[in-house]
């Protein structure tokens, strides 16, 4: 009963893969993604897991996603609603068929929706036979037996014949999505070269769920994603903390100056941390700090004696580090900190993404105390923003807060491999040993940047410290006068980064109805939803902001040249009280999100439509 | 002179290489002022090229001392001088790194710091000024004041039990401690030096005298009438003897020291217990480091010098293996190692 499926020609997909924590639904997604990447699509990646390590087992609380928005063009994101979901259990079902676009496609393993898994979740009747799936297109697979009789040969048991449920799963998908095996085999291979058992169970499960595909009717039609139009080059997928490490790792070999990172595991910056660790090939010093503080402290250390030093966190981490900022700023020494924004306050939704740290990264901290905050749009934008942050840091001697938020570290996208070579150059202000005019606060007249002087180095000694010092000399100071200079003066040395970074661009005319500002993480989603409104001829361009402190300089004319502004974020109105603080002349709306979900496309564009029609507001 | 990675000076330094160009600005009378004097006697001696030594500090009175000294120096901020001469040291393991610290600094807001650096023991050597009292801010009580003392935040005596500095140190599996009176710059010299010498976190603790919020603190052990037989001397090798003709000793009685006096009731020299500073078991230097008035002596010198691993040695051994053995050798290598493709 071989029945050829008809192929249907899609632009793009969003598929998910849901199930109970342990049923492996991140390795399913990985897979999926990193094989469609090898076969040509451009992709997006975004894991969606609980806070729990194992929740209660079937309960709504331990539900594990992951979701790809494959493609023929560039994908921006990892999309809003599901075409294909993939379903382990109920819970899963009931938490996730909310993101299901009407008429997708949901394969299910029926054995799961047993009557105490049914109970676990909350349902009172079987979705699967009470007409509740009718506008979706379901595929229900035996799922759990078909795996344990695929392994009968093999002689293991039920459980862990169960452990591998998601092959088949993931079988099923790649036959519907018209993928041989041959490549995902090859990721087997190399991901479980050590586990020769473990490595064949899976291959038998995947086969036979892409052998069972092909066999029932279930699978009408089968989607390909044509190959996208990518610009030459070696390519990888890279989620966006992977990406920061590597940026830092860069701007380390670049700027000669080795990498240190003082760093303390918070989720979801601990990515980084561990990246990082991994590398000590490259004569990298990690130190795993007993807190937050010792973190950023170790690193201050690390920058005086000459180290391009990094200390990574997520928000709760960001407080806790307020005070050592200060430190930075005033001893004028290089430092990145990376604040990988999580839902906040408190411990919040430490799984959830916000952005909602960027006041606190502005001003968060005692005195005037400006630092230069900067933030990467997508997960692969974060090596070239971390590389920036390491290079404006260390020419300027001046701490910078790169934001990057949870949806980025963990999300991934294809990634066009550079050469270090052609990333723009970094050079230290190192002072030259025996400098007769070496002074610790004698700086350079057009930028106001002091030097680095290293100790160790002859003929430079010298003292820096959280007391205000004199200007020139860094003697202990209280002159009432002297104070006020040198508040100044670290405002303006902040500021005169803006004669260094880009002019702000914008996506579409430079004119016209609606201006939509976004920065850091959403980048993706409004860009997705202008191009759909733009190909309509809606007239509407998106300034997106990766410079924060300080902002572009050409900033007033962009925000001048649109009927209206809006001012898109996931908090509760950060940026736009930023940006009513330093350029006051405009009026922005806003549009604000603060569920820990990123923006959806579908919601972006029906807001953005009311604006440009509402005459009035 | 001390060899060792941090490079030597090729001219013999004096004092005057290292005194500052600030004024000192501590009470006169202040036992810190003793201390500048023995860090000034003893860097020349250790023999580092000047440019190699570091200071970093915290906050509070003895955290002024990066200013006071003419050396690379960071006076950071309250409590996190240990963690900041972790970056300091791990990232140039060429300088001798020395934290000016205090009771405060390092037992209440910095213990966390404290107790790690220990732990890991990391090449440093930390200088920690125990006055008993919140010196700078004017008079609060620390984690050392004894307990019932009466400052401006406990008018009526304070209810905590205090730290007992080596207890802590040592219960942090320190590898060196050694304790002195800031009376005493000869002592302090000298065990300074042994704290430059030793591999590993070197704790020196100095009671230290506020003249102005807990004048006199130490009294019990310093007091010219008292102070022999409240202060034991310790000598590696030598017999642990006290008293003003050395008559008494410290002996052990089942599981407890005891104070004895040599030719009384049957005890003698063979009874008294030989000071042995590198045993690595730290139990009897722990018992050594409890010791204190009025059943025994306080010890004084070098109590342990334990030889173990250092942190910051550790990171370099792995480092250099890791270069070895990984093919990655630079940030091309590692951008383009596992799965990548070409797109034509
Ligand atoms: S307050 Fe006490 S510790 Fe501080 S400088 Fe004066 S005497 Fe010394």
């Amino acid at each position: 009963m071989n029945k050829q499926a008809p192929i249907k020609e899609k632009e793009s997909v969003v598929i998910k893969f849901v199930g109970d924590s342990g049923d492996g639904m991140q390795l399913a997604g990985t897979l999926f993604s990193d094989t469609s990447a090898v076969l040509g699509n451009d992709l997006f990646t975004f894991p969606d897991y609980p806070a729990e390590i194992r929740a209660p087992h079937n309960t709504l609380a331990g539900v594990s996603g992951f979701q790809v928005q494959i493609g023929s063009e560039k994908i921006f994101s990892s999309g809003d609603l599901c075409d294909v979901l993939v379903v382990m259990n109920p819970a899963s079902l009931k938490t996730n068929i909310k993101w299901v676009r009407p008429g997708g496609t949901i394969i299910i393993d029926g054995d799961s929706f047993n009557e105490k898994a049914l109970g676990k979740s909350g349902y009172q009747t079987n979705p699967l036979t009470d007409g509740s799936l009718d506008v979706y297109k379901v595929i229900q697979a035996p799922i759990t037996t078909v795996t344990r009789d695929s392994l009968a040969d093999m002689n293991i048991s039920a459980r862990a014949a169960d452990r591998s449920r998601n092959m088949f799963a993931l079988g099923i998908v790649t036959f519907l999505f018209s993928q041989g095996l041959e490549t995902t085999y090859k990721f087997l291979e190399s991901k479980f070269a050590d586990k020769p058992d473990i490595l064949e169970i899976n291959k038998v499960v995947l086969t036979a769920g892409h052998n069972f595909a092909d066999t029932i009717e279930a699978v009408d039609s089968a989607f390909k994603v044509p190959e996208a139009k990518l610009k030459k080059g070696r390519y990888r997928n890279i989620s966006g903390n992977v990406a920061t490490a590597w940026g830092l790792i860069a701007a380390a070999e670049r700027s000669g100056r080795p990498l240190f990172l003082g760093s303390y595991p918070i989720t979801p910056a601990t990515e980084i941390l561990m990246e990082i660790t991994k590398n000590k090939n490259l004569g990298i010093k990690v130190f795993q700090a007993e807190d937050e503080i010792a973190g950023i402290c170790s690193a201050i250390g690390a920058s005086y004696t000459g180290s391009l030093a990094v200390t990574t966190t997520s928000g709760p981490g960001l407080s806790l580090k307020s005070e050592a900022i200060g430190l930075a700023v005033i001893t004028e020494l290089p430092l990145v900190i990376v604040n990988v924004q999580r839902a906040g306050p408190s411990t919040g939704m430490p799984t959830k993404s916000e952005q909602s740290d960027l006041l606190q990264a502005l001003w968060g901290r005692n005195g005037e105390c400006p630092v230069i905050v900067m933030a990467a749009s997508t997960p692969a934008s974060c090596f070239y923003f971390a590389y920036e942050a390491a290079k404006i840091s260390i020419e300027h001697m001046t701490p910078v807060i790169l934001l990057t938020d949870g949806y980025l570290g963990n999300g991934s996208e294809l990634f066009r491999i550079p050469r270090v070579s052609d990333l723009p150059e970094i050079i230290p202000p190192l002072a030259k040993a025996n400098d007769e005019n070496y002074k610790p606060y004698k700086r350079d007249p057009e930028t106001l940047v002091r030097q680095w002087a290293l100790p160790g180095t002859e003929g430079l000694r010298h003292r820096v410290g959280g007391l205000e010092k004199t200007d020139i000399h860094g003697v202990v100071s209280t002159d009432p006068l002297n104070h006020q200079m040198m508040v100044q003066i670290r405002e303006a040395k902040v500021k005169k980064v803006a004669d260094r970074i880009p002019l702000q661009k914008i996506e579409g005319e430079n004119s016209g109805d609606l201006l939509v500002v976004s920065w850091g993480g959403t980048e993706g989603s409004i860009r997705t939803a202008i191009r759909e409104m733009q190909k309509k001829g809606k007239k509407i361009g998106h300034a997106h902001f990766n410079h924060i402190m300080p902002l572009p300089k050409n900033t007033i004319e962009i925000l001048s040249s649109y009927r209206k502004v809006v001012v898109c974020e996931l908090n509760n109105g950060q940026f736009a009280k930023y940006l009513r603080s330093e350029i006051p002349e405009i009026k922005y709306l806003q549009y604000n999100k603060i569920q820990g979900l990123p923006f959806f496309t579908g919601e972006l564009i029906e807001i953005f439509n009311q604006l440009i029609e509402n005459q009035q507001s | 002179m001390i060899t060792n990675r941090i490079t030597s000076s090729e001219k013999q330094l004096t004092k005057e290489d290292f005194i500052s160009d600030q004024m000192v600005k501590w009470c006169p009378g202040c036992g810190a002022h003793a201390i500048l004097k023995a860090v000034e006697n003893v860097f020349p001696e250790i023999g580092y090229k000047k440019e190699n030594f570091m200071f970093v500090s915290g906050i509070g009175c003895s955290s002024r001392f990066p200013y006071y000294v003419d050396t690379y120096g960071i006076h950071g901020i309250h409590g996190r001088a240990a963690a900041i001469a972790t970056g300091v040291k791990l990232s140039n393991p060429g300088l001798s790194v020395w934290i000016a610290t205090g009771d405060g600094d390092s037992m209440a807001i910095g213990g966390n710091h404290f107790i790690h650096i220990i732990r890991r023991n990391l090449d440093v050597n930390i200088i920690l000024f125990n006055n008993q009292i919140y010196g700078l801010t004017k008079g609060q009580y620390s984690p050392t004041t004894p307990i019932g003392s009466i400052t401006k935040t406990s008018p009526h005596g304070t209810v905590e039990h205090p730290f007992v500095t080596a207890g802590l140190v040592m219960g942090a599996q320190g590898t060196f401690f050694a304790r002195v009176i800031d009376t005493n710059i000869k002592m302090m010299t000298e065990v300074m030096f042994e704290a430059a010498k030793h591999d590993g976190t070197s704790v020196i603790e100095i009671l230290q005298n506020c003249i102005i919020f807990a004048d006199k603190t130490h009294a019990d052990i310093t007091d010219k009438e008292i102070r022999d037989d409240h202060q034991l001397h310790l000598k590696h090798g030598e017999p642990m003897l006290y008293g003003k003709n050395k008559e008494k000793g410290i002996q052990l009685k089942g599981t407890k020291l005891q104070g004895v006096v040599v030719g009384l009731n049957g005890v003698e020299m063979e009874d008294i217990l030989i000071h042995d500073q590198y045993e690595k078991n730290p139990g009897f230097h722990r018992m050594l480091g409890k010791m204190g008035p009025p059943d025994l002596p306080v010890a004084l010198g070098v109590i342990r010098s334990a030889e173990f691993s250092t942190y910051d040695d550790m990171v370099e051994v792995q480092i250099e293996s890791a270069r070895e053995q990984s093919n990655i050798k630079c940030a091309d290598d590692l951008l383009n190692s596992g799965e990548t493709f070409e797109i034509k």
